[in-house]
């Protein structure tokens, strides 16, 4: 971002990488991927970079008003400062506090997820997707609480798989009745309470019923919690746990 | 004015003087919360109300329990029309003063009887799902005791007002059949003649006894349940249509921003701040109160309201993920433990003034701190709830006291706010190594 503002050019979008996406190595993966669909269309994007900080959704999740927000508010200031006004992120957490809670604190911005991002860039007519390994394969598809439920996008992922000319095959506990993979509430970040299961056992075990090759994911923390689900249940040579943007780029090939 | 008309007056004012008595009460009891303002969009509030409300739209996502619900609730609702017949009867001593209007007149009492027996079946089979059948959520540790017994009170109390009703409507056509003085040729008895056979031989003298009991006990029985529902679970079919009003109307994702906060961290962010300014005397005179809750008169009227609304469906609870896989949290005992404190916080109060203490709080005597730290925020329990209810909203209020007031968060997430502060992550690394992907393979 700074190296544009320097050049005096403004992205058409920011895109906001989130902790997951910058230091995870799974979720680094799914930064990429989104990526490099970005760079083959030639999309103007930027990213903060080492000026992004946390959003603050797991410290207000946890309780700490405060924390968040610090974190908010220092934010805004940079993302004010280089007069954003679009933002799209691969992380379902960040999109729904910056998209809700932000705003009242001083930063407007029109947020979009990346599944958002890329169904309107298909219905443009601007990438086109082909199935590639995906072609008609069994893909189920986990909605992430944050997306589905909070903020009720449903559609874009579904869509997204549907271009893939992949079968989409739907858990029972599926869009607004979806069951959480257990990592939302700051839960990700310690270890759960007592009880008779893990909540990403229960839930991996719901999808491997309808026995598909992928189960795709619109959030890093949901793929971090699927994917230790299918390795405890010694599933991983059979079923991958990708996100949508992993499936596209792969797809097209990138 | 007979005697009769008399004692029903006397009925009539003394139930309705109890009731308002307790609607008082329980509205003083919601008025201890915190105030928030939900005066906004009032045309999106009646919106709201009518469809989850009245309409019932949350209901039939679970199709066998939302369709005798709604049998339950509209014949509820339609045979009110009746008693509206019995409290004008009862006041001056007519009977079936609504007969000269006909057919239309037979047409409702037809549809009153057809109603009264779909409610009686709907609250049999109500009964024998929680009895006999034993759904999970029905017989889960937070209903036993009194919300159990509340629970079958109410459809017994259902199914014995409808039986009198029909017993009564019964015992009129048999009257009217024997051309009894006063029993005028009115309504049509779809059910109730089915019942004719019960009356064979009786004088007419024994069954005007029967009539006129079931016509007592039926309005009775009316006033009485009216006086039951402050104390119960069932105060839903009231509390229900404020309750979605002034429910949430933002995404659910969106988590309130504390005001109190936010004038602090923005005083901290602004370089020109004096930090030995004196804290402006005027609108501050009042006590800020302490963030986040601890005692259900740290959250606010409508969370309260919601605690009176609930009618322990357990649908929140059979959604949540923490529940369904054996941790503590229950959702549905979070909306129970709030009304039972606000109960006892409640007569406190009113014994002791608004500031008592009684030494208890809402957080450990009732809700442990295990429960909160279990939930997942996924809203999986706001969005089951068919009024509305918002039982993550009190769970956060009382992990913000506990991590504001008493720094009392699991070690973990300790550790993740440290991370937060320091690295503007919530692991462990530098923050300059935040664009590293971009080099990487």
């Amino acid at each position: 971002m700074a190296e544009m503002m320097a050049k005096g050019e403004q992205p058409d979008v920011l895109f906001w990488v989130g902790c997951a996406g910058s230091f995870d190595d799974r979720a680094k993966k799914i930064t990429k991927a989104f990526v490099k669909i970005l760079n083959h269309l030639d999309y103007k994007f930027a990213v903060l970079g080492t000026e992004e900080s946390c959003s603050g959704d797991p410290a207000k999740r946890a309780g700490n008003e405060f924390l968040f927000q610090m974190q908010a508010m220092a934010n805004i200031e940079v993302m004010n400062a280089y007069e954003v006004k679009k933002i799209v992120t691969t992380c379902p957490h960040c999109f729904n506090t910056i998209k809700n809670e932000y705003p009242e604190l001083g930063g407007l911005y029109d947020v979009m997820h990346h599944t958002q991002l890329l169904q309107s860039l298909i219905d443009e007519g601007r990438l086109t997707v082909e199935g590639g390994d995906y072609k008609g394969k069994k893909i189920t598809f986990h909605d992430p609480c944050y997306l589905g439920r909070a903020n009720e996008v449903y559609e874009a992922p579904r869509t997204l798989i549907n271009n893939l000319d992949a079968e989409l095959v739907e858990m029972k506990r599926c869009k607004s009745r979806g069951f959480c993979c257990g990592a939302g509430g700051a839960q990700m970040f310690k270890e759960p309470e007592k009880g008779q299961k893990d909540v990403n056992i229960e839930r991996t075990e719901e999808a491997l019923k309808i026995q598909p090759d992928f189960i795709a994911t619109g959030c890093p923390f949901c793929n971090t919690m699927m994917t230790d689900g299918v390795k405890n249940k010694e599933k991983e040579e059979e079923v991958k746990v990708l996100d949508i943007a992993e499936m596209i780029a792969t797809a097209k090939d990138l | 004015m007979e005697v009769s008309n008399l004692i029903f007056v006397l009925c009539l004012g003394i139930a309705s003087f109890f009731f308002g008595r307790n609607v008082i009460k329980v509205r003083r009891n919601i008025m201890l919360g915190r105030d928030i303002d939900r005066s906004d969009r009032s045309r999106d509030r009646w919106m709201t109300m009518a469809r989850v409300a009245l309409g019932q739209s949350k209901m039939v996502v679970r199709p066998v329990a939302g369709f005798l619900h709604i049998l339950v609730y509209v014949g509820f609702v339609i045979i009110n029309i009746e008693v509206l017949e019995i409290v004008i009867d009862g006041l001056i001593g007519t009977h079936r003063v609504f007969a000269f209007m006909g057919a239309f007149y037979s047409f409702l009492i037809g549809s009153f009887e057809i109603l009264a027996f779909l409610v009686l079946l709907a609250c049999v089979l109500f009964m024998i799902r929680r009895n006999v059948l034993q759904i999970k959520r029905f017989v889960m540790q937070e209903m036993d005791g009194w919300p159990k017994l509340d629970a079958n009170l109410i459809l017994i109390f259902e199914v014995v007002l409808m039986s009198a009703f029909l017993l009564m409507q019964g015992a009129d056509l048999a009257l009217q059949n024997l051309g009894a003085d006063h029993y005028v040729k009115a309504g049509s008895f779809p059910i109730s003649s089915l019942l004719l056979p019960l009356f064979d031989g009786m004088s007419i003298e024994a069954i005007v006894m029967i009539e006129r009991a079931c016509w007592w006990f039926h309005i009775l029985g009316i006033l009485a349940f009216l006086n039951y529902l402050p104390y119960s679970k069932h105060f839903h079919i009231i509390l229900a249509f404020p309750n979605t009003y002034y429910s949430n109307l933002e995404p659910k994702g969106a988590f309130t921003n504390m005001a109190s906060v936010k004038s602090e961290v923005q005083m901290m962010m602004d370089p020109n701040a004096d930090p030995y300014a004196a804290p402006a005397e005027a609108e501050d005179a009042e006590d800020p109160g302490r963030f986040g809750a601890k005692d259900v008169n740290d959250l606010n009227w409508v969370q309260l309201m919601n605690a009176y609304s609930c009618t322990e469906c357990g649908r929140c609870t059979s959604e949540c993920p923490a529940n369904q896989t054996g941790k503590l949290l229950s959702p549905r005992k979070i909306m129970m433990d709030t009304r039972d404190r606000l109960e006892e916080f409640g007569t406190h109060v009113s014994a002791n003034g608004k500031d008592g203490e009684d030494g208890k709080s809402l957080l450990d005597d009732y809700i442990t701190r295990e429960e909160l730290w279990a939930c997942t925020s996924c809203n999986a329990c706001t969005q089951a709830c068919p009024i509305n209810i918002d039982p993550l909203s009190i769970i956060l209020d009382m992990r913000r006291y506990l991590v504001m007031e008493e720094s009392a968060a699991p070690t973990e997430l300790n550790m993740m706010f440290t991370n937060v502060e320091n690295n503007g992550a919530p692991w462990q690394f530098p923050a300059v190594d935040r664009l590293n992907w971009k080099d990487e393979a």
